[in-house]
């Protein structure tokens, strides 16, 4: 018995948003009589941490603290049009969205401090809850007080609107042409797995991966997408599959006692890096991240299986069956 | 890159201590007094002729308040991509004539208890009578002109602007294998793998008093899923109030529109509250998985390490019905040639109909299963003309200013960056020729 080391790479691109785009997110935000805002999405936050990202865009973008910044998501009575939560969109979209509702929003605080602070608004600045006039921070109003005013001494609304769209593109169906993404992001992983070749087992040694996702909103949770997909990747390259004797319908898997998942005790040395290069139209130049990340370890851990014992296993999941019948035909010299 | 301030800050997830301590209301945590339990009546076989649906004796099951059948639906389609365009119809809500896969809903019982719905939906499985037929479950077979269709159109493949199957051309691919000194080919295979949420599917309806239903859902997308329904009831949409927003685990599993409609038929039906949660064993067996997809790679290459043409031809096992795989496969097909500038590439990508439980969205489809073909194919040429991996990527990556076979300017490339990144991040030295290489090294200039 043996065990054999090797090391495989892989690089992806991951496409931002829906394929060939036409999937809307709108957004409505409003102030509350005491400077709180609320940000109205009908958008799902699968665990992914939307809402965080979400508060944080537009509280940078109202120019306000984070915990002033409600993020209400799941009715579709009190919040207009998503198009639900998948293609790595969610930041993309609804953070453009977002945006452009803050904007307005923040434009109708504006006018009110403006008169408030007798300035004009385009002398007026907002940050940390406080709006002051440029150059003079000694001449301010808080955004509390300045919401009770708007409410109760000027009668102004301060709320806002926003709806981001990629238009749907059209396809060539002679030659594909058509414009897919709106923009694309990129990983390179480097798998480091052991593989005995008595009993076929292939063990995943480290993940180490570099990814280059636009800015970050939120650099612990980046990580987190990175951790989570390098372990569901990995058990797509060896564990998973539903027919085990695909095409047949024979032992279809029916619990997790026959469709094995990764434990906390499979879970390899994960390290990473993260690279940014804004992109042109997302949110502070935010791609997508969320997908992505399960991509790019099966083909490095299938490459590094070649590096270790020399056999091409192309048929996932990559069981320890298949490697022992594979180095057994190597061994056989076919 | 400007610095910002709350945006680039690992500020604490919002959801998070509601998670690990347990005090996060899912969708299983919502009931109303007087609630009623549904469980559904599936085929038990893969394919087959229904010659009767007997529901009498289940019916007069004490406990029973009422059993749904493809009759109760008013329109009984199930369309989730008939809103992007994607058509025809080809899936019912509810089995009534043909079975294509096994565990397809046939009929569901609503009664007072859990038990109860299974005990009667078990029933009418011994009163269901099948005609069972061979079913089709191999996709090379599937597209052979003697498989039997088992799609009304009459073949096995969704059909693209009058081809079955949607395709790449770009360049001469022909002329770049004669012009290449290798040719490279693999072949590459993906099982159908489930999403494996820790929560299964639930939905939870409320009649209210003003005729509207409240729909507590784990939905991915509620607007999708109010619309669908909405199109399925053959009501308004405003008389659906859809509530979620938190989900136990999507990762594509719960977009498929699959418990809302059912539901609310039983609940409008009956005029009381309904719960329909699925057991471990349908969420593996019977919700939709990532598909099987089948790909052939051939690619030319010259002695330097260029690639100079690249064919590929793809099958996408979607199972029995459309779901989301039509929409995948468009997105598979301009993600085939992967993050390359290849300067002669052919595509044809098939989305093959079997009689296996449909597969539809999960996280990354039509992408995963490119981007896994390409990478092995990768290092299958740099062993076969002996280059090292880094060089063949770094030698062929795609450049900003290239165009894709999509024909879009490549405009946010950052492939090379992160192979440089991800060597030095594991202590492998490039060598300075390939560390002084960048994504905008292309000038308009291609010698090709």
């Amino acid at each position: 018995m043996t065990i054999h080391r090797g090391r495989g790479i892989a690089s992806v691109n991951y496409p931002t948003g829906m394929n060939l785009g036409g999937d809307p997110s709108q957004a409505l935000i409003f102030c509350q009589p005491t400077g709180g805002f609320s940000v109205k999405l009908a958008s799902t936050d699968l665990g992914q941490g939307l809402k965080t990202v979400i508060g944080q865009i537009a509280a940078e973008t109202l120019g306000v603290p984070l915990d002033m910044v409600v993020i209400d998501t799941g009715d579709t009575d009190s919040a207009p049009h998503c198009m639900g939560t998948f293609a790595s969109r969610g930041t993309h979209r609804i953070g453009n969205a977002v945006i452009m509702a803050a904007k307005e929003a923040k434009k109708a605080l504006l006018e009110v401090a403006a008169e408030e602070l007798e300035a004009a608004p385009e002398d007026l600045v907002v940050a940390d809850g406080e709006v002051y006039v440029k150059g003079m921070p000694s001449r301010k109003k808080s955004v509390f007080d300045v919401a009770l005013a708007a409410h109760f001494k000027h009668g102004k609304t301060i709320s806002g609107r926003g709806i981001f769209m990629k238009p749907k593109s059209p396809i060539d169906p002679e030659t594909g042409a058509c414009d897919p993404d709106s923009t694309e992001a990129h990983a390179t992983t480097v798998a480091d797995v052991e593989v005995d070749d008595e009993t076929g087992e292939v063990r995943v040694v480290r993940l180490s991966s570099a990814y280059e996702v636009g800015r970050q909103v939120n650099p612990e949770m980046v990580r987190g997408q990175i951790v989570g997909g390098s372990v569901m990747g990995m058990a797509h390259a060896l564990m998973e599959t539903v027919f085990p004797y695909y095409p047949s319908l024979e032992h279809h898997t029916g619990s997790f006692s026959e469709y094995i998942i990764p434990t906390a005790m499979d879970v390899p040395e994960i390290q990473s890096v993260v690279l940014e290069y804004p992109s042109s139209n997302g949110p502070y130049g935010v791609k997508g991240v969320g997908e992505m990340t399960a991509n790019s370890p099966i083909p490095a851990i299938v490459n590094a299986i070649y590096d270790a014992v020399g056999v091409w296993i192309t048929d996932l999941p990559v069981t320890p069956e298949k490697v022992l019948r594979a180095l057994e035909q190597k061994a056989a010299g076919n | 890159m400007k610095q910002l301030g709350i945006v680039g800050q690992s500020v604490k997830r919002r959801d998070g201590v509601g998670h690990v301590t347990g005090q996060t209301q899912y969708v299983d945590d919502v009931f109303y007094p007087n609630m009623l339990w549904l469980q559904m009546v599936r085929s038990p076989v893969a394919r087959g002729k229904i010659r009767r649906i007997d529901t009498s004796r289940a019916e007069a099951m004490p406990g029973v308040a009422a059993v749904i059948t493809a009759q109760d639906v008013p329109n009984n389609w199930y369309t989730i991509l008939c809103l992007i365009g994607i058509e025809p119809n080809d899936e019912p809500v509810l089995a009534h004539e043909e079975v294509m896969y096994e565990g397809e809903p046939i009929c569901a019982v609503v009664a007072e208890t859990e038990d109860i719905a299974r005990e009667a939906a078990a029933q009418i499985l011994l009163d269901l009578d099948i005609e069972e037929q061979p079913p089709v479950l191999d996709v090379e077979y599937a597209i052979r002109p003697e498989a039997p269709a088992i799609k009304k159109w009459g073949n096995n493949t969704f059909m693209y602007d009058g081809m079955n199957h949607r395709r790449l051309r770009f360049g001469d691919v022909e002329a770049g294998f004669a012009q290449a000194d290798y040719i490279v080919e693999g072949t590459y295979q993906l099982s159908p793998i489930e999403h494996a949420p820790i929560e299964t599917h639930v939905c939870v309806v409320k009649p209210e008093p003003d005729g509207r239903l409240t729909v507590h859902t784990n939905t991915q997308a509620l607007y999708f899923t109010m619309d669908n329904t909405a199109i399925i009831l053959k009501v308004p949409s405003n008389r659906l109030r859809m509530i979620g927003g938190t989900v136990g685990g999507g990762f594509g599993g719960k977009v498929d529109v699959i418990t809302e409609p059912i539901t609310c038929i039983a609940a409008m039906k009956t005029r009381r509250p309904v719960k329909w949660r699925w057991s471990r064993e349908e969420e593996f067996r019977y919700s939709s998985t990532r598909a099987a997809v089948k790909m052939e790679y051939k690619d030319g290459v010259m002695k330097d390490g260029r690639i100079v043409a690249r064919k590929v031809r793809s099958l996408q096992d979607a199972g029995a019905y459309h779901r989301h795989s039509p929409y995948g496969v468009q997105k598979h097909m301009a993600n085939l040639p992967g993050p390359y500038n290849i300067p002669n590439v052919w595509v044809d990508a098939y989305c093959v109909y079997t009689n296996r439980q449909p597969s539809s969205a999960m996280r990354g489809f039509g992408v995963t299963e490119a981007s896994f073909a390409i990478e092995v194919q990768m290092d299958r040429i740099a062993r076969t003309i002996g280059m090292d991996p880094w060089e063949i990527r770094l030698i062929n990556a795609y450049r900003n200013g290239q165009m894709r076979p999509v024909r879009k300017i490549v405009e946010d490339a950052t492939l090379v960056e992160t192979l440089q990144a991800a060597a030095q991040l594991v202590g492998h030295e490039l060598p300075e020729h390939l560390r002084a290489m960048s994504s905008d090294d292309y000038h308009g200039r291609d010698e090709r």
